[in-house]
């Protein structure tokens, strides 16, 4: 059951609601639990609810870091 | 899927592993407990163990909620459901959760004796409520259970029940806390006097980490000398974890690091942190299946929102009881036993009839181990 995932937002909706897409299928979700969430946001959603908002930065320097260590390992990761 | 494809990608998993390989030193061991059943989940699910160097052990915490849940609550539960004859909702990894005489929630609701038990699956604590709008003539009881992820949705629909005035809705609350459950590990005997748990260092959970943010295991890391490395749920995230954690025993440091930094900040979601502290306070002791009473490890209703209390209002009394002697759930939460190591794994205790909390959740160890692991036991043993 924390199995949560990264589902992105594609609708604001009324009463802290918002649709999400999960993988192609649209869902309602609530943003009661966050702050400042704007259409094309990455939410991770659990439960039916978005617990925090993914930051696209972060997660692009996380990536970096593989790719980083697959170039002194000699290898691309790509 | 974008966040998700990018960190499962296989061939970044082999070059981490190969990092791995050439950095962890021949002589010495590395044991690593992962505090979190979706990292347990995607261990074996990804085969990450056959990645990793053979003097790179990892442990599986009790890290899942189902698991941790003693057989006592959910006894509480299916009492309310068949004896006070409410609408009892909750999440479908409660339902296969052995119970006491053989009963577990599904069974309650498929009938005992001439008593049917009126149990609904929720995929979210806002369906719960839903449940209690569409029925006002029936008592609706949210069974609610998980770590610091589930409770601030829980929280939400208290306050939601309270605004709209509902007196059918409350709140069964078995909400706990992972820092008192790591702290208990560290101060087991089996960890705390280097006995049968050699305990060097942590993955530290994910999305319970989006919550309460990384502040709460630094005291770990300085009090216990315990590195920590919070990862995400992708079994790259994993793999980086696991070389960080690595690198810090290597280098005989014991920090807080931050893999998962897309979705972890120090402070975590103080939203999130401010509504929980508005509903919930610490009750003193708590059992947990496998760890006994842990002390100031779990949370129950303010006395301000009495009125959504479940166990105020139906007067829900706990009693304590005893797992089922052959099962071995209880050392397989505290590290001490693999699932392989339990006698029942895989004969009278499957997925399909869970005879321990392990087997039943996708997260719980022994469930992910018989899905994924079984197979490779059978041709080494």
């Amino acid at each position: 059951m924390c199995l949560a995932i990264p589902v992105k937002v594609v609708k604001l909706l009324d009463g802290d609601q918002a649709t999400v897409d999960v993988g192609g299928v649209r869902k309602e979700i609530s943003l009661a639990l966050v702050d400042g969430i704007a259409v094309g946001d990455y939410v991770i959603l659990h439960v039916g609810y978005a617990i925090q908002r993914l930051d696209p930065e972060e997660a692009e320097k996380t990536l970096a870091l593989f790719a980083e260590l697959g170039e002194s390992m000699g290898a691309s990761p790509a | 899927m974008k966040y998700i494809d990018e960190f499962r990608d296989g061939k970044t998993a082999r070059v981490i592993a190969a990092a791995i390989a050439a950095e962890a030193r021949t002589d010495r061991r590395y044991h690593i407990m992962e505090f979190c059943g979706g990292h347990t989940h995607a261990i074996s699910r990804y085969g990450l163990s056959d990645l990793l160097p053979e003097n790179i052990r990892l442990i599986h915490g009790p890290g899942c909620p189902v698991c941790v849940l003693p057989v006592g609550r959910i006894d509480n539960a299916i009492d309310l459901a068949l004896d006070r004859g409410v609408i009892l909702a909750t999440y479908g990894d409660c339902l296969r959760v052995p119970a006491s005489n053989g009963l577990s929630l599904l069974k309650a609701k498929a009938g005992v004796g001439n008593m049917r038990a009126d149990v609904r699956m929720v995929y979210s604590s806002a369906d719960a409520l839903k449940l209690a709008r569409d029925n006002p003539e029936r008592q609706v009881v949210f069974f609610a259970i998980g770590f610091e992820t589930t409770t601030p949705p829980t929280a939400v629909v208290i306050v939601q029940a309270e605004k709209l005035g509902l007196a059918n809705f409350t709140v069964f609350c078995n909400h706990v806390l992972t820092p008192s459950a790591i702290a208990n590990i560290l101060e087991s005997p089996e960890v705390r006097l280097h006995g049968t748990v050699p305990l060097d260092a942590f993955i530290g959970p994910a999305h319970v980490s989006t919550v309460i943010g990384s502040r709460p295991y630094e005291h770990f890391a300085e009090e216990y000398g315990k590195p920590v490395v919070i990862a995400g749920f992708e079994p790259l995230d994993v793999m980086q974890a696991i070389l960080m954690l690595v690198r810090q025993l290597n280098e005989g440091r014991a920090e807080v690091e931050n893999e998962f930094s897309r979705a972890v900040t120090r402070e975590g979601n103080v939203k999130a942190q401010q509504l929980v502290a508005e509903v919930f306070e610490l009750r003193k002791s708590f059992e947990w299946r496998g760890l006994n009473e842990v002390p100031y490890s779990a949370l129950r209703i303010k006395a301000r929102y009495a009125a959504f209390d479940a166990e105020r209002r139906f007067g829900v009394e706990y009693r304590s009881v005893a797992d089922n002697k052959a099962c071995e759930c209880g050392a397989i939460l505290r590290g001490l036993k693999r699932p392989r190591d339990c006698k029942l794994f895989g004969t009278v205790c499957t997925p399909e009839n869970p005879m321990g909390s392990c087997m039943v959740s996708s997260e719980g160890a022994c469930a992910a181990h018989y899905t994924y692991g079984r197979y490779k036991d059978a041709v080494t043993a």
